[in-house]
């Protein structure tokens, strides 16, 4: 089988980038990687499906090319197509909810790995990672108590330590 | 019979674009919904009585002869996956109705959540129908999608965050199989589960192993087996309780299908046998370690689902008929368990207002009736004997011994030992949550609570009252799980045929291709 060398560096540099986008923490940059990569298997279908030829049902006997792969890449894109829309929704409401399109850690996990980390602390990567910056007010109401809400929960770990000191300097005179 | 294999994956879809037609009448739309899995329930067991006495139906959609056209397939595992998948479908979708009449739809946006409930369902028909990769490539999409707007409904924050997780792993898994679809027909030229059989062995090794690769991985990824199953328990949990019960109880299990198809028939040779038990073991152990680390239910029971794979796994790496039968008994009986403990525990975060298993105590005395829906099926998932799970691990530890070898005797010990942690660790949660005394929550010092857990929040005993229509679903769940264990011989049987089915690529060959392959 005779493949097209450009063709093939093509889907060798998206898939490359793609992937390194799809590691991203913010969700933009992961759409993008979805879309290259959702590209770059597109015309990996391409490039196995064959020689190129006529259209299939109109051209010589012997010469058309094969229909399938096609049919195959153009049901690829309409998911991806569709699957994009709905990633762009969630995009949209992610940066209402919470001033940023970038995934936290799962704060359960944290809490399990290691009971003494605070879990507010580790939400310390901030929002410059969108192209929004820090600049991005909140859309809705919700979204500005966050730092309150952490405010409050540093404030009640302070207090938590200190009740612990004294319960130790109680015993410590014991 | 032909007619009926259609209207399988036709009639859920008709009927979502139906819903959506009535998206201001939810009670038509209920309607819709109802009827049209209580009709699919009907076919599923008409075709199940038709394969199991006539043998397996091929249909060739179009009327586009086999190699070249889509052709559904009907054997005796898909029609008892049909069968029982409906049935899992249609109960849960009476507890969501009863959960969104009481909540006064907040938790389930009435006017979307029937259509995609539907479109979920239709992509797992045909996933198990499908008889090319492509259509089956096609079916993950439409139930992945669904999915999507599922475990997203509502759109607040945590659910935002744990759907991110969810989706990026599966577009990641499904690209993984398009490429491997791309690949696959690069080099046989066909995309015909029946026909890749016999081209595929033509090929080399190497080139098979790649292939071969490379569709587990995206298989393995939608079932969460141990190294690709970390996304699981981060996203499961947090979508409303009937969406994580049909997620539990189906998709994985579709995953585990696909893993069957690709094993027994696209590559029957069992070139990845040992790797398979060894990651069967894997799944088992360390996903019920990470379920006794847990401190709430919801995410306990992500773990056990996890761990519980890999008993699947373990009868399909064993590559014999009875292996083959055990898998398939033990997917009927996990599927109806696991989606009867989520439900019981939709109605525990109903009345307590938490799945926190630190923060509830004293339910037994509140809702009895609660108590009793969780324990059966505990006892059941734990391998308790009378009940179905036990059998059907015994009927694993039979095949697993009959191979004989020393690999097969340490699964049967992990799964031995994977069955008692999985009864410590459900068996923990009831006590804390049903059997402790309300007053006991208060001073309780768990090793494990998170801080976020030790502040201020009172006990919960009892916030809500449950609607008769939850507890009547769950109710109806936990029958059918009984009843799996009542029937529990003729279930057998039937799997012990389906395992005989599957057991190899000839049958299903000769299903699709009654005049033989060129």
């Amino acid at each position: 089988m005779n493949a097209s060398l450009t063709l093939v560096v093509i889907m060798v540099v998206l898939y490359s980038v793609g992937v390194y986008l799809l590691l991203e923490r913010s969700m933009t940059r992961v759409l993008l990687g979805f879309l290259l990569v959702g590209n770059a298997t597109n015309l990996l279908i391409l490039i196995v499906s064959g020689p190129s030829g006529a259209a299939a049902f109109f051209g010589e006997e012997d010469a058309t090319a094969d229909p399938l792969p096609q049919a195959f890449i153009l049901t690829a894109i309409v998911i991806t197509f569709g699957v994009s829309a709905f990633l762009l929704a969630l995009i949209y409401r992610s940066w209402r909810l919470a001033n940023a399109d970038v995934v936290y850690d799962d704060s359960e996990d944290l809490a399990m790995g290691s009971r003494k980390t605070s879990v507010t602390t580790d939400r310390a990567v901030d929002g410059d990672d969108t192209e929004f910056g820090t600049r991005a007010t909140a859309a809705i109401s919700t979204a500005l108590d966050l730092k309150k809400q952490e405010e409050r929960e540093e404030q009640e770990s302070l207090a938590a330590e200190r009740r612990q000191r004294e319960i130790d300097e109680k015993e410590a005179d014991a | 019979m032909s007619a009926l294999t259609t209207l399988v994956v036709l009639l859920p879809l008709l009927g979502a674009a139906a819903a959506l037609t009535q998206a201001n009448r939810p009670r038509v739309q209920t309607l819709i919904a109802v009827s049209v899995l209580s009709a699919v329930l009907l076919i599923g067991a008409a075709l199940l009585v038709a394969v199991n006495t006539n043998g397996a139906i091929a249909v060739e959609v179009g009327g586009w002869p086999a190699p070249y056209g889509i052709v559904l397939v009907v054997d005796r595992l898909s029609a008892l996956m049909i069968v029982v998948s409906a049935a899992v479908l249609l109960a849960v979708l009476v507890f969501s109705v009863g959960q969104g009449l009481a909540d006064g739809d907040r938790e389930t946006p009435v006017s979307i959540y029937y259509p995609t409930y539907l479109i979920l369902a239709t992509g797992v028909f045909n996933a198990f129908v499908a008889g090319d990769l492509f259509n089956l490539y096609v079916s993950f999409e439409i139930l992945l999608v669904a999915s999507y707007v599922l475990i997203t409904v509502g759109g607040t924050k945590p659910r935002i965050r744990a759907g991110t997780v969810y989706i990026v792993v599966s577009l990641v898994s499904s690209a993984i199989f398009l490429a491997a679809i791309a690949m696959i027909y690069g080099a046989t030229g066909t995309v015909n589960i029946a026909q890749l059989t016999v081209r595929l062995a033509e090929l080399p090794d190497d080139i098979q192993l790649i292939l071969h690769v490379m569709l587990l991985i995206g298989f393995g990824i939608k079932a969460a087996v141990f190294p690709l199953s970390f996304w699981l328990p981060d996203s499961y949990p947090m979508a409303p309780a009937p969406v994580t019960a049909v997620f539990a109880g189906l998709l994985t299990k579709v995953g585990v299908y696909a893993i069957i198809r690709t094993e027994m028939i696209i590559f029957p040779d069992g070139q990845l046998n040992t790797v398979l038990l060894i990651v069967a073991a894997l799944t088992m152990v360390i996903g019920i370690l990470g379920a006794v680390a847990q401190s709430d239910i919801k995410r306990l029971l992500s773990f056990t689902l996890i761990s519980h794979i890999g008993y699947m796994l373990f009868g399909i790496g064993i590559d014999t008929a009875a292996g083959l039968a055990a898998a398939t008994f033990y997917i009927v009986h996990h599927i109806t368990v696991q989606t009867t403990l989520f439900l019981a525990t939709g109605l525990v975060e109903r009345q307590g207002g938490t799945t926190g298993i630190n923060k509830l105590g004293g339910m037994l005395k509140t809702s009895p009736m609660i108590a009793v829906l969780f324990f059966i099926p505990l006892l059941n998932l734990g391998g308790i004997p009378p009940f179905s799970g036990f059998l059907g691990k015994l009927a694993l530890f039979e095949a697993g011994a009959n191979n004989g070898s020393v690999l097969a005797w340490v699964l049967i010990g992990c799964g031995a030992a994977v069955s008692l942690l999985t009864l410590y660790a459900l068996a923990r949660a009831w006590s804390m949550i049903f059997w402790r005394d309300a007053e006991e929550v208060a001073d309780y010092e768990n090793p494990l609570a998170m801080r976020a857990e030790t502040g201020s929040s009172p006990t919960v005993e009892s916030v809500r009252t449950t609607p008769r229509i939850m507890v009547g679903a769950t109710v109806a769940m936990v029958a059918v799980s009984i009843a799996l264990t009542v029937f529990a011989n003729p279930l057998f049987d039937l799997s012990a045929n389906a395992g005989e089915n599957i057991n190899g690529p000839a049958y299903y060959v000769n299903t699709v291709f009654p005049g033989g392959l060129e």
